[in-house]
């Protein structure tokens, strides 16, 4: 089994998040973040004081799938989350080690 | 705040012609009938004023609460936000006090020109009767109460100087001197019987102050400087400093205070009548324009209209008719607007950067600045076509301000101010010296960056359980 870690553009949300499921994806967990990398911040300004912001807004959604569905999903990802620009995002891959349904104790692939 | 004779005259005319029908089929005698008569229009005058009066006192009350809190406490860090609305709500209830068992006496008891007797200590004698020297129309429990909501917010304006960094017993105690030592003296010079700036009761220094911008603006905006200056700066200021935590609520609050501030002071004309119109159009009008100005000073200088700068604008076009709005016409009301938004801009967002200090809300570039902006214009533009009645030694209607041609008046409004600043200066000083000097005024650097609202309240404003 894989995690598959995706941080996008807070607009995207819906359109890759359709794709997902289409693909096959049944668990997804969303939050809202921050996060600075290439993508330049803005200057706020409040009453005449300047604020540089440089954490900007993303969505990260984690997923754990079987091995099998990485590359598929990650086609899928980029295809829904790219726009061409700096600031589309980023993609991680870890190897997860068991998975446990909570309410019957399902293990493994049979848990996702 | 006086005793103004009614522009309601008309109403007694127009219910005599409406009763006189009625009446003539009763007793014959044309005394009894005139004086039925007479009573009846009284009567119908105080329901009306009376009804004006009690809402207006819950307007201005509703601009401390929530307005104030919603406006300052949407500008603070989100940890902060519980204690910033809670020094609102605090001197809702502490300053409630304060005036029942002695406020209202030493603000309006005759006393000295500078401080009320105890005639009205815990409120004795103040009840359906009017007080005929100040309101003849409305209950004395009325003029009381709708004065009272006055003293709460003045020292509530004060808190927007040391937000994020006072502790809440030394807030309590510094509100509680502070309302007896500056607050009490300045509303009884300029609105108490026999007071040294009251115009209207034979004041030394006649000054027109309507609502409040010497009483409640000055004093709260310059006392705010002098707590920012001796507290000094928040710890990372201005280098880790954050914006508004939720200008929502800012712009909430800022609403509120715009229509709280018809009660302020149009109801400062102690009645409904023509004046009290009057009063409520020059408020609207320069808040209007006030908001404006501020906006475009911003578009200008920074490229875009900002919304806490169009809330703000509108604030300091509030505060800067406060002294005037009983005496200008609208369109010197629309000028004062626009030209404090113009100046309460350049002080908060220009000239409190390039000097450095942390008054952390701009109680002093908004209020201080605002209130002596407008007091001073009122010299100019107060005329007795709006107010007459202000009587010269004829018994006619005195010349007002500049636009009356009684240039003159500039001087008696800056000698207001100046005991305005002064006593705001050396009172604050002399407190905060006491009230540090005994349980000390800020809460440790540990604190201050914990937040308040869990050191001093063991509450958060916002918690992630749903």
């Amino acid at each position: 089994m894989k995690k598959i870690e995706a941080i996008i553009q807070p607009f995207k949300l819906e359109e890759v998040k359709t794709a997902l499921i289409a693909a096959g994806v049944e668990g997804i967990t969303v939050s809202e973040v921050r996060g600075h990398g290439r993508q330049k911040g803005h200057t706020e300004v409040y009453r005449g004081h300047e604020y540089k912001v440089d954490l900007l807004p993303k969505v990260k959604l984690e997923m754990v799938v079987p091995d099998a569905f990485v590359s598929p999903i990650i086609a899928t990802l980029r295809s829904a989350a790219s726009t061409g620009k700096i600031g589309d995002g980023k993609i991680f891959v870890a190897t997860i080690d068991d998975a446990i349904r909570i309410r019957n104790g399902d293990l493994n692939e049979a848990a996702l | 705040m006086t005793k103004f004779f009614p522009q309601g005259r008309a109403v007694v005319y127009l219910l005599g012609a409406l009763l006189l029908p009625t009446l003539a089929c009763a007793a014959d005698d044309p005394t009894v009938r005139m004086d039925a008569l007479e009573a009846a229009a009284k009567s119908a005058q105080s329901a009306g004023d009376n009804a004006w009066m009690l809402t207006s006192a819950a307007l201005v009350l509703l601009m401390t609460g929530p307005g104030l809190a919603l406006f300052y406490g949407g500008l603070v860090r989100k940890k902060n936000i519980l204690a910033t609305m809670m020094q609102s709500f605090t001197m809702m209830a502490v300053i409630t006090v304060l005036w029942a068992i002695v406020g209202y006496s030493l603000a309006f008891g005759e006393g000295s020109p500078f401080l009320g007797d105890l005639r009205y200590l815990f409120l004795n004698g103040v009840g359906a009767a009017p007080n005929a020297d100040y309101a003849g129309t409305i209950p004395q429990q009325t003029f009381m109460v709708y004065q009272l909501m006055f003293a709460i917010i003045t020292p509530a304006l004060i808190t927007g100087a040391f937000a994020e960094r006072m502790k809440f017993s030394a807030m309590m105690l510094f509100m509680i001197l502070w309302t007896l030592v500056v607050y009490f003296p300045m509303a009884h010079m300029v609105w108490g019987k026999g007071g040294f700036l009251n115009a209207f009761s034979g004041g030394a220094v006649p000054s027109f102050d309507f609502a409040g911008g010497t009483v409640v603006h000055i004093t709260s905006g310059v006392s705010a400087l002098v707590c920012a200056l001796y507290m000094g700066k928040r710890v990372g200021y201005p280098e880790s400093s954050t914006a508004p935590h939720s200008l929502v609520l800012s712009f909430i609050g800022a609403c509120l205070l715009w229509v709280g501030w018809f009660g302020f002071n149009a109801g400062s004309a102690l009645a409904a009548s023509g004046l009290a119109s009057s009063a409520f159009v020059a408020t609207h009008f320069a808040a209007a324009t006030a908001a404006l100005g501020w906006m475009f000073a911003e578009w200008i200088k920074n490229g875009k209209p900002s919304v806490l700068g169009g809330i703000s604008g509108a604030v300091a076009g509030l505060v800067a008719i406060t002294p005037a709005s009983g005496f200008v016409k609208p369109m010197p009301a629309l000028l004062i607007g626009f030209v404090a938004g113009l100046v309460c801009y350049f002080m908060v967002a220009v000239l409190k950067h390039k000097l450095g200090y942390d008054d952390t809300l701009d109680a002093f570039g908004v209020h201080g600045a605002g209130g002596t902006l407008g007091a001073l214009l009122t010299g100019v533009f107060a005329t007795n076509a709006v107010n007459d009645a202000l009587k010269d030694a004829s018994g006619k209607p005195a010349a007002l301000g500049l636009v009356d041609g009684h240039a003159a008046q500039i001087v008696n409004q800056a000698i207001g101010v100046a005991i305005a600043w002064g006593l705001a200066i050396v009172g604050t000083f002399l407190i905060l010296k006491i009230v540090d000097a005994t349980i000390g005024l800020r809460v440790t650097k540990e604190e201050e960056i914990e937040g308040l609202d869990l050191v001093l309240h063991g509450e958060e404003g916002y918690t992630m359980e749903s």
